[in-house]
C-alpha cells in the first residue's frame, strides 16, 4: 500500500532532503516521517512552510512511498533517483564517478 | 577574439555585485523563493533535481585557453572537478552551492565570461558555425555577426520579458552546422544577384514539443540592416506571441499560425518604420568588431605535410582519427580538430577539469590559444599545424581524448535527463552508455559511416532528438521509463523532423533496437556511400517498423 512522504530541496545547497517524524529535515529517503492518509500528509505539507519561511528548504512536496520488507521505498523513477543523493550512472572517464545507485 | 570593452566589464561587474546583494538577502530572509527565483534565473542558476545549476554562456561557442582554465579551476574548487558542455555551446555545473554563487560569478567576469541571458524568457546565447573563421567553405566570419547580435541583445530593455525564451543561431558556411533551421531565428549568410553579402533570414524552427523547421521570411537582408531586422521580428513576437499557453508561446506557433507570408509581411511592415534609424550599423563599428577576429599569424606551409603521411602509415590508429576527427582548414598545412567528449562509459559532452586544463596547454602550444565549443557537445582546436597532428593526438590519446568517433553512431548528443534535471521523464546518460557499450568498434562505426543519435529525455529536446538521424526520446509511463524511437531527422541543410517507429522501448530494450535499426540499414543500403539518413529517405519507416516489431500494423504507437 502507497503512503506520503514530505520531501524538498535544501536552500544552502540543493540537496535532496526529507520530513522526519521529529520536524527535521534529513538526507536519508529512509528517515521520512510516513502519511497514511491524505489529511495528516496535507497537514505535515502545511507544516513544512515554516521550515521554507526559516529558510531551511525549498518547495517542499508530497511524494508517494512503498512500505516494503526491505523499509520504505520510493515509488516512481526519479523519486528513486533523488533519494539516491546522485546520478545513477558511474564513469570511468571525464566526469561523475559516483557508486552506482540502487 | 573579442575582448570587453569598459562598458562590457562595468556591467558584468555590477551584476556580480547585484547578484551577491540578491543570494545574501535570499540567505538572510528578506527575499522569499518567489521572489528570488527569478532573480537567479536571470543569472542562470537553476534548482535542479539533487542541487543547483549553473549555466555559464560562452557566446557563439568560442574560448580562450584563458578561459577554459577558469572553467577547470571552478569545476575543481566549486563544483565535484567536472562541467558540462551543452547543446547551446554553453557550459553547466551541477553542485555549486548557492552561497558560492556570487564567487563563481566573480571569477568568470576576471576572464570576461558571465551567466546572464542563459535563462528566462529573453534572447539567449547566440550560436554559430563551430568552425566559423576557419572553415574552407565560408562567405564570411559568422562569429562578427553573433558578437554583434549579443551587444544588441545584452540586457535590451525591450526584450526582456518576451513570451518565451528565444534562440539566434548564425552560419556564414555554404554548409549549416549551426543548424539554424531549428531556431528562433536562423542566420545564413548568402550573396545577392549583384554579388554582395547579406543573410537569408529564418525564422520559427525550433525542437521541442513542437517540433519545425523555420520557414526563410527574407531571402537577402544586407548586413547593415541586421539589428533593425532583428528589432522588428523581436517586437511582432512581442507583441502578437502567446502569453497566455506556455506551450503556445514560442515564435514558432506564432509563425505557423499566422503563416508565413503574412508573418512575413507585419515584419516587414515594422521594419520599414525602424530601418535606416539608429540601428544602422556603421562600417566603422562592424570593421571595429572584425578587427577582434582577425585571422591568426598563420605561417605559410604546404598543403602536404610529409610527416602527417609518415605518422598515418606508422600508425592506423592514429591514421584513423585523422579520417574522423580532422576537418579541412582554410589556410593551407592547417587542419580543424575536434576533441571527442564522447568516450565509451562517458557522458556526452563532460570533462573533467584535467581534461579541460590539458586541452587549454594543447590549445596554447598548437592551436593559437583558441577552443570552440560544438553544439554536438564535443570541443574544436580550429587551427593545428599539420605536422603538429600526431603529437597532438598522443597528448589527447593519453587522457582518453582521442576517440576517433566524430559523426559517428557514439558521437550522442544527450541532454543531462533524469539523473540532473528536474524537468526530465527518464534518463538519458546510461541510454547513450549501453548504445556507446554496444557500438565500441571502431571499424564497425567506420563501415556503418555517418549517423547522427540524439537522446533527449524529455518533450523539451534539449538533446535535440527530433534532429537525429535515429532519435530516442525518454517518457514517463506511470513513474517508469520508456524510450521512444524516431527515424530521419537532420539539421543539417536537409533539416528534417524524425518520425516516430513505433511503440516506446524499456531502458533493456534500447541497445538492441538500435542494433536491429543498424542492422536494417546495413541491409538496404545500395552500397557503403548511401548515408542512413539517404536509405532511410529512401525506403521510409516500413522496413525498420517491421524488423523492430513484426506486423507494423499489430501495435500503435504507445506514447505518441
Amino acid at each position: 500500500m502507497s503512503v506520503q512522504i514530505v520531501t524538498a530541496n535544501r536552500l544552502r545547497d540543493g540537496a535532496v532532503v526529507y520530513l522526519t517524524a521529529t520536524q527535521h529535515w534529513s538526507e536519508e529517503f529512509a528517515a521520512s516521517a510516513v502519511f497514511r492518509d491524505d489529511a495528516a500528509a496535507q497537514l505535515a505539507l502545511d507544516g513544512a512552510g515554516a521550515a521554507v519561511k526559516a529558510r531551511l528548504v525549498v518547495g517542499p512536496y508530497l511524494a508517494e512511498a512503498k512500505e516494503t520488507a526491505e523499509g520504505l521505498q520510493p515509488i516512481n523513477a526519479r523519486e528513486r533517483i533523488r533519494a539516491s543523493r546522485q546520478p545513477t550512472i558511474t564513469v570511468d572517464a571525464g566526469s561523475w564517478t559516483g557508486r552506482i545507485a540502487g | 577574439m573579442y575582448r570587453y570593452d569598459e562598458f562590457d566589464a562595468t556591467f558584468v561587474a555590477e551584476r556580480v555585485k547585484q547578484f551577491r546583494d540578491q543570494v545574501a538577502r535570499r540567505l538572510a530572509g528578506e527575499l522569499t523563493e518567489d521572489e528570488f527565483r527569478p532573480l537567479r534565473l536571470q543569472n542562470g542558476l537553476y534548482l535542479q533535481l539533487h542541487a543547483y545549476m549553473l549555466r555559464i554562456a560562452i557566446p557563439y561557442g568560442s574560448l580562450s585557453s584563458k578561459q577554459l582554465r577558469k572553467l577547470a579551476f571552478i569545476a575543481r574548487r566549486y563544483d565535484k572537478g567536472f562541467g558540462h558542455f551543452t547543446t547551446r555551446q554553453n557550459i553547466q555545473f551541477n553542485w555549486p552551492q548557492l552561497d558560492e554563487i556570487p564567487d563563481i560569478l566573480a571569477h568568470l567576469a576576471e576572464v570576461e565570461m558571465h551567466a546572464i541571458q542563459t535563462s528566462g524568457n529573453c534572447i539567449r546565447n547566440v550560436t554559430a558555425d563551430h568552425f566559423a573563421g576557419v572553415a574552407p567553405d565560408e562567405i564570411e566570419d559568422p562569429r562578427i555577426w553573433a558578437e554583434i547580435i549579443r551587444q544588441w541583445s545584452t540586457l535590451h530593455p525591450e526584450f526582456a520579458f518576451l513570451p518565451r525564451k528565444f534562440k539566434i543561431a548564425v552560419t556564414g558556411a555554404s554548409h549549416d552546422r549551426a543548424a539554424v533551421k531549428f531556431h528562433d531565428i536562423g542566420l545564413k549568410m548568402a550573396r545577392n544577384e549583384a554579388g554582395e553579402i547579406g543573410f537569408e533570414v529564418i525564422v520559427g524552427g525550433g525542437m521541442g514539443r513542437t517540433p519545425a523547421i523555420g520557414p526563410t521570411i527574407r531571402g537577402f537582408l544586407p548586413k547593415q540592416h541586421l539589428l533593425s531586422y532583428l528589432e522588428a521580428i523581436l517586437r511582432v513576437y512581442n507583441l502578437l506571441g502567446r502569453r497566455d499557453n506556455l506551450y503556445k508561446s514560442r515564435i514558432k506557433i506564432l509563425v505557423a499560425s499566422t503563416g508565413t507570408a503574412e508573418f512575413a509581411r507585419l515584419v516587414e511592415e515594422e521594419w520599414a518604420r525602424i530601418r535606416d534609424g539608429v540601428l544602422t550599423l556603421p562600417r566603422e563599428e562592424v570593421e571595429r568588431i572584425e578587427r577582434y577576429f582577425n585571422p591568426p599569424a598563420y605561417e605559410k606551409l604546404p598543403v602536404f605535410s610529409p610527416e602527417l603521411e609518415t605518422a598515418k602509415r606508422g600508425d592506423a590508429a592514429f591514421a584513423r582519427w585523422v579520417r574522423t576527427n580532422t576537418h579541412p582548414h582554410k589556410v593551407d598545412g592547417y587542419s580543424i580538430v575536434t576533441v571527442s567528449l564522447k568516450p565509451e562509459g562517458g557522458a556526452p559532452g563532460d570533462a573533467s577539469a584535467d581534461q579541460m586544463d590539458l586541452i587549454a596547454d594543447l590549445a596554447d602550444e598548437y592551436s593559437f590559444r583558441e577552443v570552440r565549443v560544438t553544439h554536438h557537445q564535443n570541443l574544436v582546436l580550429p587551427n593545428v599545424r599539420k605536422q603538429d597532428l600526431y603529437a597532438l593526438w598522443q597528448r589527447l590519446a593519453a587522457v582518453r581524448l582521442a576517440q576517433p568517433n566524430v559523426g559517428f553512431l557514439t558521437d550522442i548528443i544527450a541532454c543531462p535527463g533524469l539523473d540532473y534535471c528536474n524537468l526530465a521523464n527518464a534518463r538519458s546518460i546510461p541510454i547513450a552508455q549501453r548504445i556507446q557499450r554496444r557500438f565500441n568498434d571502431f571499424q564497425r562505426l567506420e563501415e556503418i559511416g555517418e549517423l547522427r543519435l540524439n537522446i533527449s529525455g524529455c518533450i523539451n529536446a534539449c538533446g535535440h532528438h527530433h534532429a537525429g538521424n535515429i532519435g530516442i526520446l525518454g517518457v514517463d509511463k506511470q513513474g517508469e521509463e520508456f524510450y521512444q524511437i524516431t527515424l530521419g531527422g537532420s539539421s543539417k541543410d536537409d533539416s528534417s523532423i524524425g518520425k516516430i517507429v513505433g511503440p516506446a522501448f524499456a531502458i533493456d530494450q534500447v541497445a538492441d533496437a538500435v542494433e536491429t535499426i543498424v542492422d536494417v540499414y546495413l541491409e538496404k543500403r545500395l552500397s557503403a556511400e548511401e548515408r542512413f539518413l539517404e536509405t532511410y529517405r529512401r525506403v521510409g519507416l516500413d522496413p525498420f517498423k517491421e524488423k523492430l516489431y513484426g506486423n507494423p500494423q499489430a501495435r500503435r504507437p504507445a506514447a505518441e
